[in-house]
């Protein structure tokens, strides 16, 4: 019984961080048609600047839910500005030039602080479970996972920019035609997109290891949870999360964890031969 | 330029390679030349890449996975036969059977693009996980174990055909592997000159037209992505035998991407490019290496950026462009006919391969 609840504790842990690792980067795929395959590094950055600031003495609350968005958002904006923007509706040369930018990235970061730097500790504590121990902190971060959807879907479905941003995606040309800027919506998106990334970011620094090249552990899983969630943002990024979440915590329950890495990368790439088009796009049409 | 003037050019610049290759140990240094060997083996797999990407338009983000494969499949046929020559040939079957087996799997799907890419990916990232998982003594093929993250050390190198015992010196191995890359690249030429190569030209040019002229994308583009497998699978074998040592890095993504840069920069849509552009990089990479003041995945992703903004065709294609419209400009001067249409056309293939 006891290790039921921890093993479904595990669950929803696994899917609430896969809610966490892919909303930023299912913004910007959705709205956009741009795969950055530096997601994973805008993670890496939100979770150095969640690791200096605490370290040099900021609140670790401050540091991870205001420094790390802040952070990365600005540094979202700055490359939608000097590189994104020149090749939209290039697929193949966006994925090429934002792999540049994740190597650049990568190595900017070992410049400048070498390949290891001081963890956080993991903040809250723990809680029995039986004879089982858990940390809070995993309740913390599914709170957060719901928070996110949440206000993603609130900003989306009741906001002015939900609508414009909502509009832009189904067809910028006639977006543009009544008297919207589509750059405009398009820079914004891609500076919230890597905002949320930031935060994803420095909501895992405790709970990972952080060296620069941390995002390659991610990018793989964000990438296919994205692709198999298909084109609706929210119903597409929470539907897989949900499933690939639960098969990788299940399998890794029932072998190793390696294994269940290795059990989630078959089911995604059977999930994606059978749906090439994502979850969403064959249930949830016209979700959001 | 014309046709019989191309082809005559390039068989004097494949002369000029095959004395090249017989006159390096003469002039370089025992040190130089098995670096040069490391790059000669890398240009196969960027050959192999160039192929199924520039001509097949299939972009696979995994080509380390054939690559890797080959290299185990060596290493482990190796330790068993003790024999390099059978070694050789399982090094090249095992990642075609596997390259046939995935690409059914995901052609016979109607997958493409984006999803292809991230499949390939995966699969990579999967033979990762699980080679590295193998450390332990129960996991072996027969005689070889598989190690795990240490990988397996002291794979015998390649003999003389038949004969184990005549293991082949560091100048011998350089022959073999510069022997194999200008095979490969001739080998690659004559398939795009044939039938099969038009074809294949032709579904990456346009899918739908081509099959409405009767021929069946899904075994052409399967068959394609089989022989750059094989030729993947070829120069994992001579990297592994290159060190003698073969680890589950050699499935690295950051490989993966290497090769990509190296085919972006040296030209989409040409065979030569992929291999000028893998030894550029190799030997910036190895300079890097020698001192301490940048990281190498800066300046890589640096010149990354830089092509996808500023030269998006790469060298070999700009260097073609410039050439003829020099040409041109020199037919002008001189009042001869105009000559346009011809590059023209070249450059919209190359930028509609590359979208």
């Amino acid at each position: 019984m006891d290790l039921g609840i921890v093993l479904a504790l595990d669950v929803l842990n696994g899917i609430a961080s896969l809610v966490l690792l892919c909303m930023g980067l299912a913004i910007i795929f959705g709205m956009m048609k741009v795969i950055n395959l530096a997601h994973g590094e805008f993670l890496m950055l939100g979770a150095y600047a969640t690791v200096v600031s605490a370290n040099a003495g900021v609140n670790i609350w401050i540091a991870m839910l205001v420094i790390a968005p802040l952070f990365v958002g600005i540094v979202g904006i700055v490359v939608e500005r000097c590189l994104i923007r020149f090749l939209y509706g290039r697929l193949v040369d966006t994925m090429l030039a934002t792999w540049g930018l994740s190597l650049l990235i990568v190595g900017l970061v070992t410049t400048v602080f070498g390949n290891t730097i001081n963890g956080v500790p993991t903040p809250l504590g723990g809680f029995a479970i039986g004879q089982y121990r858990s940390s809070l902190y995993t309740l913390f971060l599914v709170a957060m996972a719901l928070l996110l959807v949440g206000s993603v879907w609130a900003v989306l479905r009741y906001t002015r920019y939900g609508l414009i941003a909502r509009a832009t995606m189904q067809n910028p040309n006639m977006a543009a035609a009544m008297g919207l800027n589509p750059t405009r919506v398009y820079m914004v998106t891609f500076g919230i997109g890597a905002a949320i990334t930031g935060l994803a970011g420095g909501l895992l620094a405790p709970v990972s290891g952080i060296v620069p090249t941390m995002g390659g552990a991610y990018i793989a899983k964000a990438f296919i949870t994205v692709v198999g969630g298909g084109s609706a943002i929210l119903a597409g990024t929470a539907s897989a999360s949900a499933l690939f979440g639960t098969i990788n915590q299940i399998a890794a329950f029932l072998t190793t964890p390696v294994f269940g890495e290795v059990i989630l990368f078959i089911s995604a790439i059977v999930l994606i031969r059978l749906l090439p088009q994502g979850i969403s796009d064959r249930y949830f049409r016209r979700s959001l | 330029m014309s046709r019989s003037l191309s082809t005559g050019l390039q068989l004097v610049l494949l002369a000029a390679a095959i004395a090249g290759v017989a006159l390096a140990p003469q002039v370089l240094e025992i040190f130089t030349l098995m670096q040069i060997t490391l790059f000669a083996a890398m240009s196969i797999l960027a050959l192999s890449l160039g192929f199924i990407w520039g001509f097949g338009g299939i972009l696979c983000f995994g080509q380390t996975a054939f690559f890797g494969l080959g290299g185990y499949a060596y290493a482990v046929a190796a330790i068993n036969l003790g024999d390099s020559t059978g070694a050789v040939f399982v090094g090249m079957l095992v990642p075609a059977a596997f390259a046939a087996a995935l690409g059914y799997f995901m052609f016979y799907g109607r997958i493409s693009d984006v999803y292809l890419g991230v499949i390939t990916l995966t699969v990579t990232l999967i033979l990762f996980n699980l080679i590295n998982s193998t450390a332990g003594d129960e996991y072996r093929i027969g005689a070889a174990q598989l190690g795990g993250f240490n990988g397996m050390p002291s794979v015998p190198g390649l003999n003389a055909p038949g004969d184990p015992s005549a293991v082949l010196e560091p100048e011998e191995i350089w022959f073999v592997t510069a022997g194999a890359l200008i095979a490969v690249y001739v080998i690659l030429r004559l398939v795009l000159v044939s039938h099969f190569g038009r074809v294949a030209v032709a579904i990456r040019e346009n899918e739908t037209r081509a099959s409405l002229l009767g021929y069946d994308p899904r075994l052409y583009k399967l068959l394609v992505f089989v022989i750059g497998g094989a030729i993947a699978g070829l120069a994992g074998v001579l990297y592994t035998n290159w060190g003698a040592f073969v680890s589950p890095t050699i499935f690295a993504l950051s490989l993966s991407a290497e090769i990509i840069i190296w085919i972006t920069i040296g030209g989409l849509g040409t065979l030569i490019g992929p291999v000028l552009g893998c030894v550029a990089i190799q030997a910036i990479v190895t300079e890097i290496g020698s001192q301490q003041e940048f990281n190498s995945n800066l300046v890589l992703g640096v010149i990354l950026i830089a092509f996808v903004l500023l030269l998006p065709r790469g060298l070999v294609p700009t260097a073609q462009i410039l050439w003829s419209r020099a040409l041109a400009l020199k037919a002008r001067r001189g009042g001869a006919a105009l000559f346009e249409g011809g590059p023209g056309g070249k450059d919209d293939h190359i930028a509609k391969a590359a979208e």
